[in-house]
């Protein structure tokens, strides 16, 4: 049985199923024409949430406990009413995008990310949510500032799998963020990383680092791979200490990575062309795996369009099965690509989707 | 008492259209409204109590704010402005 996909776009969230031939398509749709921006399912208790992002009606958060057949909707993570102004000549916050959702550590436990930077945390299953003061009140916070939006955001949260309280944030543009106590105490990681868009005094700094994502090997936590804003990198020590990878074809600007569940030399990146230019590389499209933990590349482009393609794959838009065989990736002319051989090959679903934000397998 | 009408696209959340609910302002009347529909508030108002960016608010035809004052009979109108998409 192959697990269904989850795939948050433009025009609502798409659950889509596999038949015997590998052949994906469409079984439920929900949420109708509105923007989902991030789904999680958690495995303990097999409930789906997803963060919804109304035009002009705000950040929505529903959950489902029949994967996405019915819907009840719950408030959503928010800010204090009366919360003082984030700085001199700002207004008083208010959450503009939910960016991550992930399981914690207790029953019930979630956390979620939101642009702009905050963490909340709920341990009712979503029915309430509150703020992480000890984060927002982090004075490293201020020297933040917007990556592709125009506060900065927390997309990556990353429980260490050994102990769920363990907790590894990516912040465009904010840096690796690292709490030993389920967010009551936090320490900055990064070292190693450099932010080539920085003037040189400041590229090293780790408060203004842009990990545009970060993923966790799930049977070596501390293996770490980042997609950062001026490379691709690997840490050894789960998130303290980067090393900036090289080789990688074509190029090593992108949004997407994927940890392999088991083995720590794998990973995988969907490479663009660059900052300034958000397509991929001579209309290429393709994804970039290494096996050995960094040292070396390869690029597979199978069943992938031909060119020109401007397909652009998201920070979320790239997930792995935990068989570390099956991939999938959703872009944002709405392509949805499966690979049943750990990426060396991809087969187009059937679907002509909304541009995709955010997938994930439902396991 | 005033009269509150909600946009079609609020619907799911909003009472059937109008409402009457008293208050002396936009912003009053519109509690009395959130005060039976708890989300509904969060459709209209962000965390910090402000109109939301892409609604628009008239009063008797007029582009109003939630502190402007209303009179016995206004028709306060709840829309979707187009600026969000």
């Amino acid at each position: 049985m192959i697990s269904p996909l989850l795939v948050g776009t433009r025009k609502g969230l798409f659950v889509l199923e596999a038949d015997a031939t590998d052949q994906w398509t469409i079984r439920r749709h929900a949420f109708a024409g509105i923007p989902v921006t991030i789904t999680a399912l958690d495995p303990r208790d097999r409930t789906l949430y997803a963060g919804l992002n109304h035009g002009h009606f705000g950040v929505k958060l529903h959950r489902s406990e029949d994967l996405g057949a019915s819907w009840t909707e719950l408030p959503a993570p928010a800010f204090p009413a009366g919360f003082p102004a984030d700085g001199d000549g700002k207004l008083a916050p208010t959450v503009a995008m939910l960016w991550s959702l992930e399981p914690g550590a207790g029953p019930g436990e979630l956390w979620a990310g939101t642009i702009p930077g905050a963490l909340f945390h709920s341990t009712d299953r979503g029915d309430t949510w509150r703020l992480v003061d000890s984060l927002w009140h982090e004075d490293a916070r201020r020297l933040w500032f917007g990556g592709g939006y125009d506060a900065p955001g927390i997309h990556s949260i990353l429980p260490d799998p050994r102990d769920r309280r363990r907790l590894l944030l990516g912040v465009s543009c904010g840096g690796v963020w690292l709490s030993p106590d389920a967010g009551v105490h936090w320490e900055i990681g990064g070292a190693g990383l450099v932010a080539a868009y920085m003037p040189e005094e400041r590229q090293e700094d780790l408060a203004v680092q842009d990990p545009h994502r970060i993923a966790r090997c799930a049977g070596a936590p501390e293996r770490v791979w980042m997609q950062h804003h001026s490379g691709a990198f690997r840490s050894d020590d789960g998130g303290r200490n980067w090393i900036r990878l090289s080789g990688l074809p074509l190029s090593d600007f992108g949004f997407a990575v994927a940890a392999h569940p088991s083995d720590p030399d794998v990973a995988w990146f969907v490479p663009a062309e660059s900052d300034e230019n958000r397509i991929p590389t001579s209309g290429r499209l393709g994804v970039t795996r290494t096996r050995d933990g960094g040292r070396s590349f390869e690029r597979f482009e199978e069943g992938l369009p031909a060119p020109p393609a401007f397909d652009l794959v998201y920070r979320h838009g790239l997930a792995v099965a935990p068989d570390g065989r099956r991939l999938a990736m959703g872009s944002t002319t709405g392509g949805l690509w499966t690979s049943a051989d750990g990426g060396e090959s991809w087969r187009l679903a059937d679907a002509r989707l909304p541009p995709i934000a955010s997938l994930q397998f439902a396991v | 008492m005033p009269q509150v009408l909600f946009t079609a696209h609020l619907r799911r959340w909003a009472p059937p259209s109008p409402v009457e609910a008293a208050g002396d302002t936009v912003a009053a009347a519109l509690d009395q409204v959130f005060a039976q529909h708890p989300l509904l508030e969060t459709y209209v108002l962000d965390d910090q109590r402000r109109l939301r960016r892409h609604i628009a608010l008239f009063v008797d035809g007029e582009r109003a704010r939630l502190a402007d004052p209303v009179g016995p009979d206004a028709r306060i109108a709840v829309l979707q402005a187009l600026s969000g998409g």
